[in-house]
């Protein structure tokens, strides 16, 4: 027998029409392209049991109900909660990103301690101890006013136990970082005295008048705001942008009224002036109107004359009057203060003279306009028993009335009169102007404590880090701020354990006053910091805990309100860019670029446009016709009296000739390889320029140079 | 004369006889051709059909034998242990937890499952690593809620009668997929008898074109 060729082939062909009309290809083609799909690489969550939980995020301002979607307890999404009085469903992009802050790479693990310039953990015990040593040294020496701290903001029970420390260890000197909602409660003081802020009913407005508002790029709370702004058009309401550059707001407007950087103030005073010279105010409501208004009209109508407001803002006479009589005509008219988010560097004057704009139209208190509302009163804390150190400490004269003035006090003194410093959920190494100088009168301080969740720009100069649980790790009150018609206080629960041996910021100050001992601990004597929550929000605790929110305040605030014209009157002084370089440069609220505490998280930060950020390439906006041999794309380099910094130009026809638009809220140098190291800090460009009557930093932009790298 | 001369000159000859098919002195090769052809096609269509699946699924054992037939009567229906929430979630493989309504870490019979379970489990307040034979890829998203309490099926329609087994048969995975062998079928066609033979994608697409007269799109599962 001879095995040939043919034998071969019939061996060949035979195993080949086997395996053909047997079951292996079909199935073997079928399973390859699924093994495809599964290759190791590709991350697949863990599967358990799915469960959905609701809580309050508290990444900005906005206090947005949210669900977090978890398996086996482990939170996997989150997603807006529907209904809910805040944001109904929506979501913004910081919100879903929510559970990357859990596991960001800059958090804060365990309490640490600076040691030769190097963070070295440390126990919580040590920790604290360490802590109310220093403090307690203060005491000792009778200079309990020594001690500052500044927090995000002052709204809640977090900073409320902030005050209450500061209040029983006996210092005056509690500040809080420039948010919308302080700007707000600033210019509802000055006008109406203490006690208010003003809530803005944009829901039902049919006329908004915006002075550079973002409506839609992060003002207020972003998400209502944003729903808002999309039903507008089904309402019928009108809006009016009045800003230098055509932001997402401005685009989407009825109508955008580009003005020159700085004077939205002096508009709204000539616009004040068209309204009292035409007799187009609400008269029932200025029978309300007390201090000096015979000398604010007086001074109106010599100091903002039409031709002249026209020259200075650089919008037509017949623009200012023809928008002036439609906001006055109209049934419900808004004016809306507050650039971009409305945090920062803002003033008080503009703030004031658009504000007065609402007071003279009447619609305040009324549906569709400007609500002059009590501050939310839902907090009970007791009375801070004050032993006489405290006492003494107490009734000293603040150091300064924001955290600006307080970094000028310190750059003066060649001693800094602030011993020790407590920071809490603020960043003002990056987020206010001119960080170095900040950064530079920290170091003076002699003891810094960060009471923080990540590694930011502030705690890497501060000496101990008592690191924080983030929002979906702990409980704590949420109160809505900045501008929502109603005051809706939501509960965050915890969502998950700790992921890191961190604690609630309400059990660390706890902490430090039982560490300190004495008077302070016995003004601290909760068992915790949910027990204390509990009880000092015992009027609405019930329903808080049942439905997870309150809505405070739903109704139209009651009753007439006073209106002092007494601040403008006087005619403050608008508060101008510095230097005198040809263009003037004004920082972008960006909407995916929170510009203040937290960082953006690295997903934020992939949805930034290549035209803001490219690679770690900074692009800075500039219109074309101003652009000379700027080429678009092309590298420059930009100077202002502060600085200068290398950028790339790109065009944009949407922003007034002579401006140069930044983003603000990139260049962070934190330890997380996702965020820092991208772009530039504007506020690195820009130096304070206190407004007097304020004691605020109201430096919006600066005057700049560029030219070609 | 060389030999490719030769090789030439007889060329035609040698060449039709190699090249004639049914010449009789040389057809051993044709033979075993057709014989190697047959035992080949054999070999590797009964290999394909019998021993391909062994290769291509390896077994496993659950952690313990679980009772059905058991379970169903002590509380009466699937939903007792397997129940939709009220959000419409399905709970799917009880918890540990859930089974502690009747179950202690004291045996209650004297099984040796019953033993492991009590032992290794509640004792230990450890989950089950149960292998389920239903598990669908983590790109389908599926609702029990929709089939269940909309569409008013029945358990069975795509689990078949899982409620009438004492056993736990041995968990098969396919090794290239990782996926259970009860998406594809048993049957190595994928053949199918019953309705809950197979899990694929088209036996949704089938029944959903049969209820509703339409296949029904991507996103309503990939999600």
């Amino acid at each position: 027998m001879k095995v040939d060729r043919r034998s071969f082939l019939g061996l060949g062909i035979g195993a080949v029409a086997g395996i053909a009309i047997s079951p292996v290809g079909a199935k073997l083609t079928d399973d390859f392209s699924i093994w495809t799909q599964n290759w190791p690489w590709t991350p697949v969550p863990p599967d358990g049991e799915v469960s959905y939980d609701r809580t309050v995020c508290h990444l900005c301002p906005g206090a947005c109900g949210i669900s977090v979607r978890k398996i086996d307890g482990r939170p996997v999404k989150i997603e807006g909660l529907d209904p809910y009085p805040v944001n109904n469903g929506g979501v913004c992009l910081h919100g879903i990103a929510g559970l990357q802050y859990l596991y960001d790479p800059s958090r804060v693990k365990s309490p640490m301690k600076k040691v030769n310039n190097r963070f070295v953990p440390i126990s919580w015990d040590e920790a604290l101890t360490m802590v109310a040593d220093r403090l307690g040294e203060l005491r000792n020496d009778q200079k309990p006013d020594t001690l500052a701290c500044i927090t995000g903001s002052d709204q809640g029970s977090v900073p409320g136990l902030f005050k209450h420390f500061m209040a029983a260890f006996g210092s005056p000197n509690y500040l809080t970082m420039p948010d919308l909602e302080s700007w707000l409660v600033r210019t509802a003081k000055t006008l109406h005295g203490d006690a208010y802020t003003l809530g803005f009913d944009i829901d039902h407005s049919d006329f908004i008048l915006s002075f550079g508002a973002g409506l839609i790029d992060g003002w207020g709370s972003p998400v209502a705001c944003i729903q808002t702004m999309g039903n507008r058009r089904q309402r019928q309401a009108t809006l009016v942008q009045i800003e230098p550059r055509l932001s997402n707001t401005a685009a989407s407007a009825n109508q955008w009224i580009p003005i020159n950087p700085g004077t939205e103030a002096d508009l709204a005073m000539g616009m004040c002036a068209v309204l009292l010279k035409e007799n187009l105010f609400d008269p029932v409501f200025a029978q309300g109107f007390k201090g000096g208004f015979m000398r604010f009209t007086a001074m109106v109508q010599k100091e903002y004359p039409l031709d002249k407001v026209a020259g200075v803002t650089g919008i037509s006479a017949a623009d200012i009057q023809k928008t002036a009589v439609a906001f006055a005509k109209a049934k419900m008219p808004v004016a809306l203060p507050g650039k971009g988010r409305g945090e920062g560097a803002q003033n008080l004057k503009e703030f004031a003279a658009v504000h007065t704009l609402n007071c003279l139209s009447g619609n305040v208190n009324k549906q569709g306009g400007t609500f002059v509302k009590p501050l939310p009163k839902y907090l009970n804390f007791p009375d801070p028993v004050q032993d006489a150190v405290a006492l003494k400490g107490a009734a000293a004269a603040p150091l300064a009335g924001s955290v600006q003035e307080l970094v000028t006090r310190i750059d003066k003194s060649g001693e800094s009169p602030v011993k020790a410093l407590l920071v809490y959920n603020a960043n003002p190494c990056f987020a206010l102007n001119d960080p170095s100088r900040i950064r530079a009168a920290f170091e003076k301080i002699p003891f810094k404590v960060c009471v923080t969740s990540f590694m930011d720009e502030t705690a890497m100069v501060s000496d101990v880090i008592l690191p924080v649980s983030t929002f979906l790790e702990r409980m704590e009150d949420v109160p809505s701020k900045a501008g929502l018609a109603a005051t809706v206080v939501g509960l965050s629960k915890p969502m998950i354990k700790p992921v890191f041996n961190t604690r609630s910021p309400g059990d660390v100050v706890i902490g430090m006053a039982r560490a300190l001992g004495g008077d302070m601990a016995k003004n601290f004597a909760w068992d915790s910091y949910d027990a204390c929550l509990e009880q000092v929000t015992a009027r609405i605790w019930g329903p808080l805990v049942r439905k997870g929110h309150v809505v405070l305040s739903e109704n139209l605030p009651a009753g007439s309100v006073e209106t002092d014209f007494e601040f403008l009157a006087q005619n403050p002084e608008t508060v101008k860019p510095a230097g005198d370089l040809e263009f003037t440069l004004i920082p972008i609220d960006y909407f995916r670029v929170p510009p203040t505490v937290p960082a953006p998280s690295p997903f934020a930060i992939k949805t930034v446009s290549d035209r803001i950020l490219k690679g770690t390439d900074m692009f800075v906006e500039i219109n074309p016709q101003s652009a000379k041999n700027l080429k678009d794309g092309g590298f420059a380099t930009l100077t202002t009296p502060a600085g200068s910094v290398p950028v790339r130009v790109h065009f944009n026809d949407g922003i007034m000739p002579g401006v140069i638009g930044m983003v603000k809220g990139l260049g962070h140098t934190l330890d997380n390889k996702y965020v820092s190291g991208k772009g530039v800090n504007i506020n690195a460009l820009i130096s304070p320029k206190i407004e007097p009557d304020s004691g605020m930093d109201a430096a919006f932009g600066i005057k700049a140079g560029i030219s070609k790298a | 004369m060389s030999e490719i001369e030769n090789k030439t000159e007889h060329g035609s000859m040698d060449g039709a006889t190699a090249g004639t098919a049914g010449d009789p002195k040389n057809d051993t090769g044709l033979g075993l051709g057709v014989i190697f052809f047959i035992v080949a096609f054999l070999i590797c269509f009964l290999s394909g059909w019998l021993l391909f699946p062994k290769l291509l699924y390896s077994k496993h054992e659950q952690p313990f034998n679980f009772d059905h037939v058991l379970h169903v009567e002590e509380t009466g229906d699937c939903e007792s242990c397997h129940y939709l929430r009220e959000d419409g979630t399905f709970s799917g493989i009880p918890k540990t937890e859930s089974c502690l309504d009747c179950h202690t870490d004291e045996p209650m019979g004297d099984t040796k499952d019953e033993a492991i379970f009590a032992g290794d489990y509640v004792a230990k307040e450890q989950e089950v690593p149960w292998y389920v034979y239903a598990r669908q890829p983590d790109c389908v998203f599926f609702s029990h809620a929709a089939h269940i309490n909309a569409a008013g099926m029945d358990c069975k329609s795509c689990h078949g009668p899982i409620d009438e087994t004492r056993t736990s048969r041995p968990y098969e995975e396919n090794k290239l997929t990782g996926y259970s062998r009860d998406i594809w079928g048993k049957n190595i066609w994928g053949i199918k008898k019953n309705s809950w033979d197979r899990m694929k994608m088209n036996d949704c697409a089938v029944c959903h074109e049969k209820e509703t007269g339409h296949k029904g799109y991507c996103f309503q599962c990939h999600k």
